[in-house]
């Protein structure tokens, strides 16, 4: 039962841990404030004036939010990557790293969430969503699903760290009967928020260059490959800052993963691309925009060509033994990953899939300075709950922060 | 004292009860009750819609009456439109905009004329919106007007996450401008590019507001939600032929009763050769399009 004393002490002890730190660590947090002050700025001109402060327009009625929403469900979605083998292999290398998988999938819905707020045209209207008040066009909107799942996937993850860590703190082991089958459920449940995700966008026959069933399969291997891209400069940092132990075999054996999904990621792409372009009807539009541009309007070329080399890049740094074990190539292939993936998404889905519209005319979107802004509040409000819970999470962990009436603990099932 | 402190526990804890009680049926009967406004009772209907005139009213400077009107027993409208005859003047388009308060800083249009190569055919990839020479019809050139083409497989109410937007027992697809949360899932799955969204504030000059509204159709709207073509929901429950076929001077545009065998609309799909945009696509719009001549 909960112990008030024991939680009190818990609560105050985390705020104490967040206050504490050198002055890397408030320069970290002050860049991040700063963002997000930056950001909700932005958005207060954006509720005022209303979405016209975006580049959006009815041809492109979706653009860098939604892209950024996509790319974040994947990155939530990768956690199970070091799920898997913890749990259902015993691998115990990567056992001990499994908590912080799940702290980044938390992290990644409360911005994905948050991008679907600032996207939408009435805010004070998101309780429409919510039954009994409300109502879900339940099963037909795939939106609805989308807002079933992932915060479904929210709570699983929340209840999963927050016991872990707190009867770590008490000195107890966790209740193996609640956080193994949530853990076993939230698998297939990573696997459900990015394929409803892609349903999202995939079910939509208006639009030939998202109605292609390799979709789902594409997002979730470039999932596979963003999500731990993150979570390995996360540890490596940790490693380095704190007493925070994790084996070089552990690093290497996620970054061999990530050389398999991206090889996937790529093959997929190409799968595609071959598609379109040897079969050449009017839906290559769509993809040839995206590679080669139409006509004068070239605008997304960069982006795409960018996203194939980094991507290639990373897969040849991670595919072979010797460049994923040294550091610097290693974190290179992690840089050149999660950059490829995320202008893939954040580019190169939403925007080609709209662009030319349903009636041929093109717009070119490039987002505005107010939605960079608002968006790069939203990234840093995301990482400030990311570090805010790493600083509580690190120490337990380490059995530096824990019930003084209790012996340090350890991530042990009862 | 000690009776005070009796009487005033007795009574707080049955009027906790009861408190509790209502409050809990207040919740229950809040929480089934009607959630939109097309879902209440038709004595609340009003008295809201009489709300929102008096709102209009005050922002508008006039009388504005917004309309309840149901739809007709046995009338499915459907609506044709004679690609041989329209010569691409966009008279429908303004007319359209006036008719229903479509906002005109930033313009809004519900109806899009394309302008496409007679060489080609009917041919998205090179269809052209924004053709303005000095004289249409132009040479080697004809018109599609393209608006919500009122599908009776219509992929926007079925991707809604709210149930904002649904079809009529008349065959119209509408939308509940208080319900929508403007999430714009209905314009990516719509493949008309039917529905439009208020990126700003709406505006039209005082003067120029039409003062006859229905609920469902051309009342005033607010930034944040999505819109389309109604077939004129407030002028069609009345008998009256929407804006866009009054104005047309070349009488392309057909508008009518499906289910009255007597119908023009009737007659234009027995006899003339009739098509729709993206068959393909199943979404089974009931705009035609055909050739006269």
């Amino acid at each position: 039962m909960l112990n008030v004393r024991l939680f009190s002490r818990f609560v105050s002890g985390s705020v104490r841990l967040a206050l504490r730190g050198n002055r890397a660590y408030w320069a970290w947090i002050a860049g991040l404030v700063a963002l997000i002050v930056s950001g909700v700025a932005a958005y207060g001109s954006q509720v005022t004036t209303g979405l016209a402060v975006t580049a959006m327009r009815d041809q492109v009625s979706w653009g860098f939010y939604i892209g950024n929403f996509t790319f974040l469900v994947g990155v939530a979605a990768a956690a199970v990557v070091l799920v898997i083998p913890a749990y259902v292999y015993h691998w115990k290398p990567i056992r001990e790293i499994v908590i912080y998988g799940e702290l980044l999938a938390v992290s990644a819905i409360v911005m994905c969430q948050l991008f679907v707020l600032i996207d939408i045209g009435r805010p004070d209207r998101l309780w429409h969503l919510f039954p009994p008040f409300g109502r879900l066009n339940f099963p037909s909107s795939l939106l609805a699903w989308d807002v079933i799942v992932l915060n479904l996937y929210f709570v699983v993850n929340l209840i999963v760290v927050t016991h872990i860590l707190y009867r770590a703190f008490c000195g107890r082991p966790y209740v193996k009967a609640l956080v193994v089958p949530l853990v076993l459920m939230s698998i297939p449940m990573a696997i459900g928020i990015h394929t409803v995700t892609a349903f999202l966008f995939n079910g939509l026959a208006a639009r030939p260059y998202w109605n292609s069933s390799i979709l789902a399969p594409q997002f979730l291997a470039s999932a596979f490959c963003s999500g731990p891209a993150i979570l390995l400069i996360v540890l490596q940092l940790l490693r380095r800052f704190t007493r925070f132990e994790i084996q070089q075999e552990a690093i290497s054996k996620i970054a061999e993963l990530m050389a398999y999904a991206m090889f996937l990621n790529l093959f997929l792409h190409g799968v595609e691309a071959f598609k379109e372009y040897y079969s050449a009807t009017e839906h290559l539009l769509y993809t040839r925009y995206w590679f080669s541009g139409l006509g004068e309007h070239r605008t997304l070329v960069p982006f795409a060509w960018a996203a194939v080399s980094l991507n290639l890049v990373a897969f040849a740094l991670f595919i072979m033994p010797a460049t994923r074990r040294y550091w610097l190539t290693l974190n290179i292939g992690c840089f050149a990953t999660y950059a490829g993936c995320y202008i893939e998404k954040g580019m190169g889905l939403i925007i080609p899939g709209l662009t030319p519209d349903t009636l041929g005319e093109i717009y070119e979107y490039f987002p505005t300075i107010t939605e960079i802004r608002v968006a790069a509040g939203v990234f840093a409000l995301g990482f400030l709950v990311f570090t805010l819970m790493l600083k509580i999470a690190v120490p337990i962990s380490l059995g530096e922060f824990g019930d003084v009436d209790h012996p340090p603990p350890v991530f042990r099932p009862a | 004292m000690g009776d005070h402190v009796n009487l005033s526990r007795g009574v707080s804890r049955r009027q906790f009860g009861s408190c509790a009680a209502a409050a809990a049926a207040g919740w229950v009967l809040t929480a089934c009750g009607p959630r939109q406004l097309h879902e209440m009772p038709k004595e609340r209907l009003r008295s809201a819609l009489r709300d929102l005139e008096q709102k209009y009213a005050a922002t508008y400077g006039t009388n504005v009456a917004v309309s309840d009107a149901p739809p007709l027993p046995g009338v499915e409208f459907a609506y044709a439109l004679d690609l041989s005859r329209c010569i691409g003047c966009r008279r429908c388009v303004y007319a359209c905009a006036e008719e229903n308060n479509l906002s005109r800083d930033p313009q809004v249009h519900w109806i899009r004329v394309l302008s496409m190569d007679k060489e080609k055919g009917v041919d998205f990839e090179h269809a052209d919106p924004y053709y303005e020479p000095e004289e249409v019809p132009q040479e080697g050139h004809f018109y599609v007007p393209v608006a919500c083409q009122h599908c009776r497989n219509p992929p926007c109410t079925k991707t809604c996450p709210t149930g904002a937007t649904w079809t009529e027992p008349d065959g119209i697809v509408v939308i509940d401008y208080d319900w929508c949360i403007g999430c714009r899932c209905c314009m990516a799955s719509c493949p008309y590019g039917a529905r439009h969204f208020n990126w700003s504030e709406p505006s039209i000059p005082k003067g120029e507001l039409n003062p006859k509204t229905h609920y469902l159709g051309n009342r005033p709207r607010i930034k944040g939600v999505v819109e389309k073509c109604t077939f004129c929901i407030q002028r069609t429950r009345e008998g009256r032929y929407p804006a866009c076929v009054e104005v047309c001077p070349v009488g392309a545009r057909k508008f009518g009763n499906l289910l009255d065998p007597e119908s023009e609309i009737r007659y234009i799909i027995e006899h003339k050769r009739v098509l729709v945009l993206k068959e393909e696509l199943k979404t089974m719009p009931k705009f035609f399009y055909f050739y006269a001549t």
